[in-house]
């Protein structure tokens, strides 16, 4: 009956969600390099990087995630020959994190650009008036405080990274979703424990990080 | 969006501001250039501009064999699962304002629940996992309709609360004093308000949906990424080509929706009529649904 006892099918519970964690650190990683890049370039003064900003955004934040995974795969990997590891499953979990990364990073850009313009203009008109550059207003005046703005909208965010992390199931990777419709193919007789365990183990980490994230946005919320 | 962050960030620019931004756009123009140009190489390295990979476009039958009865496929499913999960969710927000604790509760956790699981868990479950059960064989329409209806029908019903908890209290103590009941005061007073404020949350969830189709294509359901890309490319060879065809197309629908979704805020934002608070908590609500919901897949 119970089906976790098995040691065999233990580990192909833990290797999923192990899979699931390193492709959520991976693509936290990727998308806040990106996506803080990308917001800065979107408020810059240039407007060839707001464009370019604008693009990435509209084109990925439109795109199915599935999509771009699917193309990580079948159109960077198969195709134009992109292989980042020898070993085909850390190729699959790399090209898995670029996909995620790419995908995520137009959300990030997006909830810290908002955050940008909850900061009140008198902050960066005090910050030029003592001379500061665009650069030094950016990051020593405005982004703290746009930071602090955005810790809800952005936990919102990397748990549904989290979330999203099964897809790159699609490429073959043995993460919790391929792990669970595995156990359930094998064991028919208890298909409502397995997905029990599978779902409840993401709600359990999930839902608290969702409050923990409300609590912690409460805490760092700049009081006007 | 420019002119607000315009004026937090920088003053107008005086000569040698403009100097320096020309020569910023001309060293990025440059690097833009040369990154589009080494993906252009990459793609002739490996052939990827040869006729015969575009060609399939022009002819008739790859439209109306697979792209655009994918597109059928993903409209279908989103439109049948929006419709749905529109009434999931207003069922589950009612259900957990109630006074009655065995009803609020329940229904609370039904909503953390599905706005926690990974969708693409939940269909896994409903077409691998139901059948065993029900002993029937599970329709792959109905499993990717099924999944999207809870997933989606959570992340509304949590837009619907914030909506309905933001029509200020007197609306309803007025409601109770001319004698209406507990539910007329919902049905009359609270939920057209409400209804109205969340309808931008609303249609933006649709874009959502519509994305969160292409999951469907995990579990073989005929929409655009299995028809258009799948299946098209498997007689063509050309994946590139048709993923970027079908991108293409899924951007031109939701940027469609995402206008229709602003255009209806304009309409909607009647001045002095909307009570303030509304707002706000379009705002919190937005944040909840469309940080949680539009990064799903």
């Amino acid at each position: 009956m119970n089906v976790f006892s098995d040691p065999a099918n233990f580990d192909v519970y833990v290797t999923g969600f192990l899979w699931i964690l390193k492709l959520t650190i991976g693509g936290t990683v990727g998308a806040l390099v990106l996506g803080v890049l990308l917001a800065a370039m979107r408020v810059s003064p240039v407007p060839v990087l707001r464009g370019f900003g604008a693009a990435w955004v509209n084109t990925f934040r439109n795109t199915p995630l599935t999509l771009i995974i699917f193309f990580c795969y079948f159109g960077l990997y198969a195709t134009l020959g992109l292989t980042i590891s020898d070993n085909l499953e850390r190729n699959n979990y790399w090209l898995g994190v670029i996909g995620l990364a790419v995908y995520t990073a137009a959300f990030v850009c997006e909830a810290i650009r908002s955050g940008i313009n909850t900061v009140p203009a008198g902050q960066a008109e005090a910050a030029r008036a003592i001379g500061m550059s665009f650069r030094q207003t950016l990051t020593m005046i405005v982004l703290p405080q746009a930071g602090r703005t955005v810790v809800a909208p952005l936990g919102s965010i990397f748990i549904a990274l989290a979330k999203n992390s099964t897809i790159v199931g699609t490429i073959g990777l043995a993460e919790s979703s391929n792990a669970m419709k595995e156990l359930i193919n094998a064991n028919g007789d208890v298909v409502i424990p397995i997905f029990l365990v599978f779902a409840g183990t993401f709600a359990a980490v999930l839902i608290p990080s969702g409050y923990a994230f409300g609590w912690l946005a409460n805490r760092l919320a700049v009081k006007r | 969006m420019s002119t607000n962050t315009d004026t937090v960030l920088y003053d107008h620019p005086g000569p040698r501001a403009r100097a320096r931004n020309r020569i910023l756009t001309v060293v990025f123009g440059v690097a833009l250039l040369a990154l589009l140009y080494w993906v252009y190489a990459r793609f002739d390295a490996k052939g990827q501009w040869a006729a015969p990979l575009w060609k399939p476009f022009t002819y008739a039958s790859t439209w109306t064999d697979y792209i655009i009865p994918g597109l059928e496929g993903t409209l279908k499913a989103a439109a049948v699962a929006m419709v749905l999960s529109l009434v999931f969710g207003l069922v589950f927000s009612i259900g957990r304002l109630s006074d009655h604790r065995w009803v609020s509760i329940p229904a609370g956790a039904v909503v953390e629940f599905f706005r926690a699981v990974p969708l693409l868990l939940l269909m896994f479950f409903i077409f691998y996992g139901v059948p065993f059960l029900t002993q029937t064989p599970m329709p792959v329409f109905w499993a990717v309709v099924a999944g999207l209806t809870l997933y989606n029908g959570s992340v509304l019903a949590e837009a619907f609360r914030a909506g309905i908890r933001a029509v200020p209290l007197g609306q309803s103590e007025a409601g109770y004093a001319i004698g209406l009941r507990k539910s007329h005061v919902m049905q009359a007073i609270l939920l057209p308000q409400a209804a109205r404020a969340m309808l931008p949350v609303i249609v933006s969830q649709l874009v959502v949906l519509v994305k969160d189709t292409a999951l469907g294509y995990i579990i073989a359901y005929p929409e655009l990424l299995q028809l258009g890309v799948n299946n098209l490319s498997a007689n063509y060879g050309n994946v590139v080509q048709a993923a970027i065809v079908v991108a293409i197309i899924f951007i031109l629908v939701n940027t469609v929706l995402t206008w229709l979704a602003g255009w209806l805020e304009r309409r909607t934002r009647r001045a002095g009529r909307t009570p303030r608070v509304i707002g706000e908590a379009v705002a919190a609500s937005g944040r909840a649904a469309s940080g949680v919901g539009e990064a799903q897949g």
